[in-house]
């Protein structure tokens, strides 16, 4: 909302630095965005025309010497209308104005010393283009005789506006008097209100014109005015200039006063061709369904059964609050008006504006709700200005339907308790009052409060809480103390799925892995890439996705920590080590979806850092599974890992993860990503390797093996490490063989920790080291006991394996 | 003590000479070196022993011998000085190695900036007593609208532009635009006091650029009980920000309009000279505790939100909040 100050200086006095004032209104909730400043020119002042010469040399030019108060100057000039007497602007040297011989706007031009046709100019007399105030240049500007010698242009001609970025709740600011409301209570300077008297001399209203609303639901109240024998034509300078100040273009007179109004008082208003309106009686009705009406901008509406119609007994002749008809406009020939000022219902309204994409100034009022009070001042005051520009005779009286009369709230008990306790702290009675007096509130007070009468013009005002905010953004926030929360902390309510996420979370980081957080949403088509299991539930679907790359919920982590890989990989050379704990949505049909919180982790690229003692093996599948590992580790759940099938993945080098003391739960699984998946990531890299947990699963799990963390006291007796090398043939797997070891209870590890195949090994056949280590809870082991045991599970390993010591 | 000493000075100035001498060639480190200044040359050492030892002899000898011994110190010293200064101008001593390679650094990973600022936002408040929790991102219009006093097709859902879940049975599920729903589902489900943080992604119809995303996280928090008053937000809030953004930090509190707060709050901080908004505030609409079945004449509440991206690119200086989600490892690996 753009207020200029000379408009705001109408209603009250401002006697505060503009800067301040801007301050002070920001703090009271009218962010003040902007001050723009127009007609402030360093160095032109207010000059008087002392004389008027010939140019010895130039028949169009003269010489003009100008008095400007700091001494004489002489200055060429080549406006028809300067004369001696005159008091104009003068610019000396160094001004900088406005390029009159410019084509585009904006462009400006530092004066110079100059000779013109061999005489030296020393200034210059300016037009209103060259000071940006307008856009004339066929002269100079002449200004008011009283105008005192060399004052600066910029008190007289200079405007500045505040750009105020308005909240929802106050469509009073919507107009010029509402920021003046606050201003006043901020300065404590009264307020002014619009003068709203005329004189009406014409023949009574209610024989010119009659009005009848049909549906009271959607308007609220509807007063009107006849003014008969108009002139219309251009509006006088202040009022144009008013509008011109505010970005409105001047129109004409009867148009014009209804904007003005508008912006004045935030009361919306139309004007009908009083000539054009059927058997002149108004009629406020619900459109027909399909009924069409052609507006102002001559588009002709299709209109629906709930839109709000002004209409006469046999047309529509505008669309309520929104547009007028284009049958009933004002027009250069109109001569008799009929004023419209009227409440609408504020949502009816707005989906009226919408459904017709015709947003305009008097929806963004309307849609506010705004109190009927509202409309009886704004039918007088601008009937009062179109008497004063326009000419013509007033009916007497107004027309008034008002079927909601007394539905308003005109009242609100403020305690003074209620100021105490929702703010911390006490007001002097007297600051209270001015405050609220000042923002046009009517106090009646007693020992404990006030009954405070509501003004028509603030319908956010309904509750005590809003007259507290009343007095404290007044006042300002500043002067509230800050005080720390007393009283009880309340009772901690535990957590555990997001303990759990955020302890996965911290062990894939610590792991060296890089987390991500991916967009939640994705296309059903994108998500395909990953082969989803057939039994996964369905997607939440987005009815206005911001894009159509975001058309559903994602169901999986996978998609998106693949695509990651793919494009970092296109300009990462660096180990690709990334995870993403997070929701999944899936829509089981009933309710609210399930958003099920899950973990992925993916590997590709070198496995380490470029390093002089490090080797350049790619990643593969054991980094994912190692990560996996770390996480059950540290969440002290002992899991087996057994071949597991999933489309995302490639056959025979994918493991599903299961929780063995827990009826084999299945809580993730990890593999390397099958080529025909990954190769629909345009990926620069060959495999990557992925584990996905799902935490909802691993959460059951740790709830199911509650007291198995305790503390065991461990073994002093000393333990004893045997090496096996072992040949077996290469369908054996390291957990076969790492299983039968640990099955005798004197074994507290087995470890893999070489394999070989090739050279000295035969064909099918690879070469296994196993560590075993041996201890006994409660007495040292003889070697003779541990050769014992050893050739125990050697046997076993043959008869079972078939496996044979490695020949030495 | 008499026999050691014996033995001591019995050792004769060129027998002392032959072993410091052989002993100082055999000296290849510095350690050595200095090993074999404290045996011969240090206080205790072999040649002080002997001068020491000079009392047992006659005065004639005692003379010569002293003589021969202070010699001795004179070239043991200057043999000394000559090994000392060559092993500082040597190249390296035996066994050096190249302490300028690259040491085997574990690889060390790294969380996502967006869970960095929740968490500190989070333990700053859980500290001053909000339990940290979470919400549901898909949403009924309900708890992300109705009962937080914005009512359908009121102008001030404007300020929300939303993303709705297209069912077949429901039209009233939506992603939620704010964690404000939080406030109504944690005071429907909880008796006062209440004190919570809700971190958590949000959403909203809204075309991106380098400052608005359509999908980022915010940080909600709510405290009510008996007695809670504006002086407390502005108290809890402004030791929030001295946390977060500095102790010298300036902070201000400025009247701000939200449909679910009433006085309603703007919190800015000063940053290059201008203010800053950080988040939106105030205490609990009375209605808003009223839909939750909380008597509004007993207990008051406060009510705050922020973007933690918003306060990342602030603190970081990002200029495009489109780098969050895009997970490029180059961004990433910066936090």
């Amino acid at each position: 909302m753009k207020v200029p100050v000379s408009w705001l200086n109408e209603y009250v006095d401002i006697d505060m630095n503009l800067d301040d004032l801007a301050h002070r209104l920001t703090m009271a909730g009218n962010e003040v965005e902007d001050i723009e400043r127009t007609g402030w020119i360093d160095n032109v002042v207010v000059g008087h025309v002392l004389a008027v010469e010939p140019h010895p040399d130039a028949d169009r030019l003269r010489l003009v010497k100008v008095d400007h108060g700091n001494g004489e100057a002489e200055v060429v000039c080549g406006a028809p209308n300067v004369a001696a007497g005159q008091k104009i602007a003068y610019a000396s040297i160094g001004a900088v104005l406005q390029d009159a011989y410019s084509d585009g706007p904006g462009k400006t031009k530092k004066l110079k010393r100059s000779k013109i046709r061999g005489v030296v100019s020393d200034g210059m007399v300016c037009s209103v283009r060259e000071l940006g105030i307008g856009d004339d240049h066929d002269g100079i500007l002449v200004l008011d005789d009283d105008a005192k010698v060399g004052t600066p242009i910029g008190e007289l001609l200079g405007e500045s506006v505040i750009d105020i970025e308005l909240t929802p709740n106050r469509p009073d600011c919507l107009g010029v008097v509402g920021v003046a409301r606050d201003v006043a209570a901020i300065t404590g300077n009264p307020f002014r209100q619009p003068n709203i008297d005329f004189e009406a001399t014409g023949p009574n209203v209610n024989s010119l014109a009659t009005v009848e609303i049909v549906d009271p639901d959607l308007c609220l109240r509807y007063t009107a005015s006849v003014i008969q024998g108009v002139k219309i034509g251009p509006s006088p300078q202040w009022l144009q200039d008013r509008l011109t100040a505010i970005g409105e273009r001047p129109i004409n007179n009867l148009v014009d006063v209804t904007n003005f109004v508008m912006f004045e008082l935030g009361q919306p208003l139309h004007a009908f061709d009083y000539d054009k309106v059927v058997d002149h009686k108004i009629i406020v009705r619900r459109a027909a369904e399909g009924e069409t009406l052609v507006t102002l901008d001559d588009k002709e509406r299709k209109l629906g059964s709930e839109m709000l119609l002004i209409a006469d007994p046999d047309r529509g002749i505008g669309l309520a609050g929104v547009m007028g008809g284009a049958n009933s406009e004002i027009s250069d020939a109109t001569t008799n008006v009929i004023l419209e000022s009227a409440t609408f219902d504020g949502v009816n309204n707005r989906k009226t504006a919408r459904g017709l994409e015709l947003a305009s100034q008097a929806t963004l009022r309307f849609e506010k709700s705004l109190r009927t009070g509202l409309s009886e001042v704004g039918l007088r005051r601008a009937t009062k200005l179109i008497l004063e520009i326009a000419g013509g005779v007033v009916a007497r009286g107004i027309i008034d339907v008002y079927p909601s009369k007394n539905d308003e709230q005109q009242c609100v008990r403020l305690d003074r308790e209620r100021i105490l306790t929702v703010l911390g702290v006490e007001f002097e009675t007297s600051l209270i009052e001015t405050t609220l007096g000042n923002l046009g509130f009517d106090l009646v007070g007693d020992a404990n409060g006030w009954d405070v009468q509501i003004p028509y013009w603030r319908p956010d005002v309904s509750i005590p809480e809003d007259l507290v905010e009343e007095i404290a953004r007044i006042g300002g926030y500043d002067n509230i103390p800050t005080t720390t929360l007393a009283g009880r902390p309340p009772q901690w309510q535990p957590q555990p799925e997001m303990d759990l996420r955020n302890r996965v979370t911290d062990v894939l980081a610590r792991t060296g892995m890089r987390e991500m957080i991916s967009y939640a949403a994705t296309t059903s088509e994108g998500e395909s890439r990953v082969s989803l299991s057939g039994d996964t539930a369905s997607s939440v679907k987005l009815r206005n996705p911001i894009t159509a790359d975001f058309a559903v919920m994602r169901r999986t982590l996978r998609e998106a920590i693949l695509e990651t890989v793919a494009r970092n990989s296109r300009t990462w050379r660096s180990p690709i080590a990334l995870f993403e704990t997070g929701r999944v949505f899936l829509d089981f049909g009933e309710g609210l979806p399930e958003e099920r919180q899950m973990a992925v982790g993916a590997f590709a690229g070198p496995r380490n850092e470029l390093h002089w003692d490090a080797s350049t093996d790619q990643s593969d599948f054991y980094d994912a599974k190692g990560a996996a590992e770390a996480v059950l580790d540290d969440l002290g759940i002992e899991a087996v890992f057994e071949p597991g099938e999933d489309a995302t993945f490639a056959a025979g080098r994918t493991a599903v993860i299961k929780v063995p003391s827990q009826n084999n739960a299945v809580v993730g699984i990890v593999g390397e990503v099958s080529s025909g998946v990954f190769s629909q990531f345009d990926a620069e890299v060959d495999n990557v390797s992925m584990f996905e947990l799902d935490l909802v699963a691993l959460l059951k799990v740790i709830q199911g093996s509650e007291g198995s963390d305790k503390y065991q006291e461990y073994v002093r007796l000393p333990a004893s490490h045997r090496d096996l090398s072992l040949i077996v043939d290469t369908s054996v797997t390291a957990g076969e063989i790492v299983a039968i070891a640990n099955r005798n209870r004197i074994v507290t590890s087995a470890t893999v920790f070489d394999l070989f195949e090739g050279k000295g090994v035969p064909d099918g056949k690879k070469a296994v080291a196993v560590r075993l280590v041996y201890q006994s809870p409660n007495k040292t082991l003889t070697a003779d006991q541990i050769g014992k045991i050893e050739g125990q599970i050697l046997n076993q390993l043959s008869k079972e394996l078939g496996a044979e010591l490695r020949a030495q | 003590m008499t026999e050691t000493q014996d033995t001591q000075t019995s050792e004769s100035v060129e027998e002392l000479k032959s072993a410091a001498v052989a002993a100082l060639n055999s000296a290849d480190s510095s350690e050595k070196l200095e090993a074999w200044r404290v045996e011969f040359m240090g206080r205790k050492g072999r040649l002080t022993s002997l001068l020491r030892g000079l009392g047992s002899f006659a005065i004639e000898d005692r003379k010569i011998v002293g003589a021969a011994a202070n010699r001795l110190r004179g070239e043991l010293e200057s043999l000394y000085e000559d090994r000392e200064s060559d092993s500082k101008s040597s190249q390296a001593p035996v066994g050096s190695i190249d302490i300028t390679l690259p040491g085997r650094k574990p690889a060390l990973g790294g969380l996502h900036p967006s869970t960095q600022m929740i968490r500190e936002i989070t333990q700053a408040f859980n500290e001053m007593g909000f339990q940290t929790i979470e919400g549901p991102e898909v949403e009924l219009e309900k708890y992300n609208f109705d009962m937080l006093n914005i009512p359908a097709d009121h102008p001030a859902r404007d300020q929300w532009d939303t993303i709705w879940v297209d069912s077949d049975t429901h039209d009233d599920v939506l992603l939620r635009t704010h964690t404000s729903p939080m406030q109504a589902r944690v005071m429907e489900e909880n008796d006062p006091p209440i004190r919570v943080v809700v971190p958590g992604k949000c959403y909203r119809y809204e075309s991106t650029d380098a400052t608005h995303e359509w999908h980022f996280n915010q940080v909600e928090g709510l405290a009510v009980d008996e007695g809670i008053t504006l002086a407390d937000l502005k108290g809890t809030l402004y030791e929030f920000a001295r946390r977060v953004f500095g102790a010298n930090r300036k902070v201000r509190f400025r009247c701000d309009y939200f449909p679910f707060v009433e006085p309603g709050v703007d919190m800015s901080i000063d940053w290059n000279g201008g203010w800053m908004e950080i988040m939106g505030a105030g205490m609990v609409h009375p209605k808003v505790l009223e839909n939750a079945g909380y008597d509004s004449s007993k207990y008051t509440g406060f009510a705050f939100g922020m973007g933690p991206e918003r306060i990342s690119m602030l603190r970081n200086e990002i200029t495009d909040i489109r780098h969050f989600f895009s997970n490029d490892l180059r961004f990433l690996t910066q936090f």
